[in-house]
């Protein structure tokens, strides 16, 4: 649960800051650069910290949602990493591309969202799927942050399991839970990966 | 305001282009009447393929004036996107769009910007990859047709907006030789039925049979301009006559 929201808050936030860091306004691209460089360079335990606690604290905000402080916090985090991989996406699409589509008229946001974006998402499957597979494993990150019993993530179940049983099986058990998705997703996009690369 | 019979297609008038310190075209000016056929010849790094990009904007030109109908399209006012629609450009890479069929090349304009519905479009689309002797190939994606299909689906893409004009930057030069004719003889066809024309190309042949008008460029300069018999038969230029020479020797070796 956490994942998918963090992944939905992530990608479209780095969907905006890729736009924004090819942007030809400089203050656009500063502005992705500097959220680039700040998010990446932090340690993500940090950054959930910060969310989950300082900015309550020190601003009395506190993101709603049982979910929301930690899928906020590592959305911002991986948003750092996607937004560079979208970035990288859609500089690999051939500058003719864009060029064929503005002579045919299309507006520029149309030429990105009809010719440019699509071709771009198929070359960054891979890389991305990558990083969602780290999201999901920095997602026992958030144990730190887990007070109610509906937030408890894997890794918190399994440390309290070990501290009431003197026992690691918990421990591994929380292991092999994380295990059990994320090889299959990488599996899965490696098919999906091959798939297109017949279909091109 | 009804059409002027007099009035060009295209009017360049003293157009420069810079990138940095290298200057590209010093002062072109040129003119295409409707329904005329203008091939641009010259020497690599001439400035042919800017010339062609600054009539639809893909390059802002440094100076100078382009009128498209009339219409001023380095007026801050114009609406160029509204401008490239009645100009069709077909680029020496193709670029078809690999992410969609052949249909999908044709109709995606269609739809996108001039909100024509599904239907209408497709019906548009097969009858353009009709015209180009492609209508057998609409469900394929672009990447399993051979250069020479994929550049007549260029074509047909381009008419499918039905543009006024259309400029070719070298159409033929990314294919193998067996498959320059079929492109060719699809470039022909479109000015037999009056199309206004504005052609980069090394196929000197082409431009002999096909053109109203020949323009040799060199250092961003036309050098010289006339009907085909004139500019390529007996060229007043030396500058003309010593390219002629090396492309009549490349094309004999
Ligand atoms: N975007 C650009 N940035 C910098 N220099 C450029 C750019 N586009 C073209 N040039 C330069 O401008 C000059 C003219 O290029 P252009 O493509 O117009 O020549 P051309 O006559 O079309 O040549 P060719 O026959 O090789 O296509 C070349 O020296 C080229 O390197
Ligand atoms: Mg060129």
């Amino acid at each position: 649960m956490f994942t998918v929201l963090a992944f939905a808050v992530g990608f479209v936030l780095a969907l905006m800051l890729a736009i924004m860091r090819l942007s030809p306004l400089r203050p656009y691209r500063w502005f992705a650069a500097a959220w680039i460089e700040v998010f990446r360079g932090l340690p993500a335990l940090v950054t959930i910290f910060t969310i989950g606690y300082a900015v309550p604290i020190a601003l009395g905000f506190r993101v709603p949602g049982v979910y929301g402080p930690g899928a906020m916090a590592l959305g911002i985090v991986y948003s750092a990493y996607m937004a560079e991989t979208i970035r990288a996406g859609i500089e690999a699409v051939p500058r003719g591309q864009r060029e064929a589509a503005r002579s045919l008229g299309m507006t520029s946001a149309r030429s990105l969202v009809s010719i440019v974006l699509p071709q771009a998402f198929r070359i960054i499957i891979p890389p991305l799927t990558n990083e969602v597979v780290a999201l999901i494993k920095d997602t026992s990150l958030l144990y730190v942050l887990g007070t109610t019993a509906s937030t408890i993530e894997i890794t918190k179940f399994a440390r309290e399991g070990v501290s009431r049983t003197f026992n690691i099986t918990p421990l591994l058990a929380g292991a092999l839970v994380y295990l059990a998705i994320t090889i299959p997703l990488t599996r899965a996009v490696g098919l999906l990966e091959r798939r297109n690369r017949r279909a091109r | 305001m009804p059409d002027d019979p007099t009035r060009p297609d295209i009017e360049v008038v003293d157009l420069r282009k810079r990138f940095g310190p290298l200057e590209v075209l010093n002062g072109v000016s040129l003119t295409v009447q409707p329904s005329e056929v203008v091939c641009v010849i010259g020497p690599s790094g001439s400035g042919k393929s800017t010339l062609l990009r600054c009539v639809n904007r893909l390059e802002e030109p440094t100076s100078g004036s382009i009128r498209i109908e009339g219409d001023d399209i380095l007026d801050p006012e114009c609406d160029i996107d509204r401008v490239r629609r009645k100009i069709g450009m077909v680029f020496q890479a193709f670029n078809l769009f690999p992410h969609l069929t052949v249909l999908g090349n044709c109709t995606i304009a269609q739809r996108k910007v001039l909100g024509r519905p599904r239907t209408l479009a497709e019906r548009t689309a097969r009858e353009m990859l009709e015209r180009v002797g492609l209508a057998d190939k609409v469900d394929e994606h672009p990447v399993r047709l051979s250069g020479g299909q994929q550049q007549r689906v260029a074509i047909a893409r381009a008419l499918c907006l039905h543009p006024d004009m259309m400029l070719f930057d070298e159409v033929t030069s990314a294919l193998d030789p067996e498959l320059v004719g079929e492109v060719l003889a699809s470039m022909r066809q479109l000015a037999d039925e009056g199309m206004t024309m504005l052609v980069v190309t090394h196929e000197m042949g082409f431009a002999r049979r096909v053109a109203d008008r020949v323009v040799f460029m060199d250092e961003g300069l036309i050098v010289e301009e006339g009907p085909p018999e004139q500019v390529l038969d007996a060229p007043r230029e030396a500058r003309t006559r010593r390219f002629l020479q090396q492309v009549g020797e490349r094309d004999e070796a």
